[in-house]
């Protein structure tokens, strides 16, 4: 984090060591901030679109990483819009790969950059009561940040229309609410997801209006969570939709920005580890 | 004449399993019977070492890689892992590529069947044109072609007034109506089925609901026409309970299930193993056990291995975009071997749903241990302990969800109509 915030970023950590990132969904964020990880801890850093590559040929995944496994790259960087695809990179090649987001399964490096951000902001990552609000069933976020908070001992909440919540999520241990303020109340933290349009299929909401009424996050209905509660979003955000445009902007709640910085800090330290012994 | 001597005659109809003798002759069983059978100049002895012998396997459902997909199978590789899995006979799907919906293609079916294998092949063909759901095909001269049921596979009929007229047709023609009941929509995108397993993993799930309504669709409708109707898969508590009800009611009814429902359940899945993803997804351990125990009261009445051929290329793919299905002729008998030797089925009441079921249900003149039936039979020890290793399968295809488990039971010599065409030594 430190390094991050010096003016000269870069360290010679990962010098020579090769990291491809293969993205076959579009992403700013992510992309960027591995790559700005890689880059300032001197890896040679390559990126792959999924337009570029020979997977528009027709190319299957498991062949473009074999093609990929054949350049002794360090680290492999996968994005796929199917689940399962980073465990199917990874039984085929022979270097460390990071799950940077598959399908509706799990996106760890954002589960780990957001326990490092409530870390930081309430001071300790245990007791805390946490509200993930929105579109459930379609978010990795969501099920990387179940999986992470609830083991460090958190009280972790689930907030949003039924039918946007995946069938028989109460038995990975949380709480279940359907009223975004009942699901608010006296929380320490509130993380908003993004309504994923492009994964809508069916009826699943009336309308982005009737969504905003019920679901929106405003100054109003933070109300309902503890005074000093943090605001999260993963991004790209929707203002408008899941949260009011001036509370994602306001520095005393929401915490936004920190997590996309924290986010570069925490893929340096993920790809540090996974380089250590090589 | 030929006598089988010295066997464990596993006999389905009687439900009973008792030492003795068999003679056949010009392919049909002329005498069963616990005694020494006399023996003339010309006949052949074949002793059967006191291993079990048991009444050919009916398959019910198998898919061929003819026409269309040779590259995944074909009948001479299907026919070699049929006899090695002891299947003497393969009721075949008509979703090949084109689909068998006339009564000419049908008839090239059977030329090419009968060139390349000894099993016997028993095809069904397709319910509507291409499987579109629109246009009945034609139902009488297809029977005449030899045409032993119809379905659209795993095409559910979404028009229910053309899925009515087909079933009366059928009825009038005294012709079996196979459904795949699956509500085409609730199911449509799903990989797995819905629960803990598919939510952590991130699949789409598809509610066992989606088979109680696509079965309540079409048992209305069988009700409405009194057409014969085969549900070829039921693999959930709340399929069964409207099953059980129709049953009840004396239509003219009756399931199956695959082997794999039988055996494996949702999260045998593991990590995104795609030789797991079958139609449709495994299930729960609650309903597999709800469905063994249908299974037992003779709800579900036929067992088959849904063998469905993928190439390598089409199951190397991530979950959800990975093709559906899994080879089981020869897998089908040692995986059912699992709830035998797990003691929940005994050998007459597996060899009733793998054979003497499925024959009557489809009229045929088999899966029976007396006089005048086919003589079909497969020899095997259901001790013999192995770890399949699936490169040495006859299928071309090898997607076996059986890969590197440890199996018990193998056949020893596959007879049909009398001719040994598999033997072990």
């Amino acid at each position: 984090m430190n390094l991050n915030r010096q003016s000269v970023k870069q360290s010679t950590e990962l010098g020579g060591k090769t990291q491809i990132n293969i993205f076959f969904e579009n992403s700013t964020r992510t992309q960027a901030s591995f790559e700005l990880a890689g880059k300032r801890l001197g890896a040679d850093v390559m990126n792959l679109g999924v337009n570029t590559s020979s997977v528009g040929k027709g190319e299957t995944l498991i062949d473009t990483a074999l093609t990929l496994n054949a350049m002794k790259p360090d680290i492999l960087v996968i994005r796929h819009p199917s689940s399962g695809a980073a465990n199917l990179l990874a039984d085929k090649v022979h270097c460390s790969v990071i799950n940077a987001g598959d399908g509706t399964h799990e996106h760890p490096t954002q589960a780990l950059l957001d326990a490092l951000t409530i870390k930081r902001r309430r001071k300790t990552l245990a007791g805390l009561k946490i509200a993930i609000c929105g579109d459930i069933k379609h978010s990795r976020v969501a099920r990387s940040n179940i999986l992470l908070l609830g083991k460090m001992g958190n009280l972790v909440r689930l907030v949003g229309p039924r039918t946007l919540m995946p069938s028989q999520i109460h038995e990975l241990g949380v709480e279940i609410y359907h009223d975004l303020e009942d699901g608010l109340r006296g929380v320490d933290v509130v993380m908003m997801l993004r309504l994923q349009h492009e994964r809508m299929t069916g009826s699943l909401i009336p309308s982005v209006r009737e969504y905003y009424k019920t679901y929106g996050l405003n100054f109003e209905k933070l109300q309902a969570a503890k005074k000093d509660a943090i605001v999260m979003h993963p991004g790209p955000m929707n203002r408008g939709i899941e949260i009011d445009g001036n509370l994602a902007d306001d520095i005393n709640r929401s915490v936004i920005q920190n997590q996309v910085e924290f986010g570069v800090a925490t893929r340096m330290a993920v790809m540090c580890l996974l380089c250590q012994d090589t | 004449m030929q006598i089988y001597s010295n066997a464990k005659i596993v006999d389905p109809e009687k439900g009973k399993v008792f030492t003795g003798n068999i003679a056949v002759s010009e392919g049909l069983i002329v005498e069963v019977s616990r005694n020494r059978i006399e023996s003339s100049d010309n006949s052949v002895v074949i002793d059967c070492g006191s291993h079990f012998l048991a009444p050919g396997i009916v398959d019910f459902g198998v898919k061929i890689g003819e026409p269309g997909e040779r590259h995944k199978e074909s009948f001479r590789t299907a026919g070699l892992a049929a006899a090695m899995g002891g299947v003497t006979s393969m009721i075949t799907r008509p979703d090949t590529s084109p689909s068998i919906d006339n009564p000419e293609t049908l008839e090239f079916f059977t030329k090419r069947a009968h060139s390349a294998t000894e099993i016997r092949i028993y095809p069904m063909a397709t319910l509507t044109k291409q499987r579109l759901g629109e246009q009945m095909t034609e139902i009488s001269l297809l029977l005449d072609a030899g045409a032993v049921g119809f379905t659209d596979c795993d095409s559910f009929i979404v028009n229910s007034k053309v899925m009515a007229h087909c079933l009366e047709y059928c009825s009038q023609n005294k012709a079996l109506v196979i459904g795949h009941p699956q509500d085409p929509w609730l199911s449509g995108g799903a990989s797995a089925t819905s629960g803990k397993f598919a939510t952590l993993k991130g699949l789409e799930g598809v509610s066992p609901i989606a088979e109680r309504m696509g079965l309540e669709r079409d048992l209305s409708l069988v009700e409405l026409t009194g057409a014969g109707y085969h549900a070829d898969q039921v693999t959930t508590r709340a399929g069964l309970d409207v099953l059980e009800e129709s049953i009840g009611k004396g239509h003219n009814v009756s399931a199956g299930i695959s082997v794999h429902h039988l055996t494996l359940n949702d999260l045998d899945v593991g990590e995104y193993r795609t030789f797991f993803k079958i139609k449709p997804p495994l299930r729960s351990e609650e309903d597999r056990c709800h469905v063994i125990e249908g299974l037992k009261r003779g709800v579900i009445t036929i067992v088959c291995s849904m063998h469905t051929p993928q190439d390598e290329e089409s199951k190397r793919k991530p979950f959800d975009e990975a093709a559906s299905g899994a080879v089981g002729l020869q897998t089908l008998l040692p995986a059912i071997l699992r709830l035998y030797h797990s003691g929940e089925l005994d050998l007459p009441l597996i060899f009733k749903t793998l054979s003497y079921n499925p024959a009557q249900r489809f009229g045929l003149n088999a899966g029976k241990m007396s006089k005048g039936c086919q003589a079909d039979f497969v020899l095997f020890d259901p001790n013999y302990p192995f770890i399949l290793d699936r490169a040495t399968l006859a299928s071309k295809s090898k997607n076996t969800p059986f890969d590197g488990q440890t199996l018990q039971g193998r056949v020893l010599k596959t007879i049909v109509g009398g001719k040994i065409v598999f033997s072990q030594d």
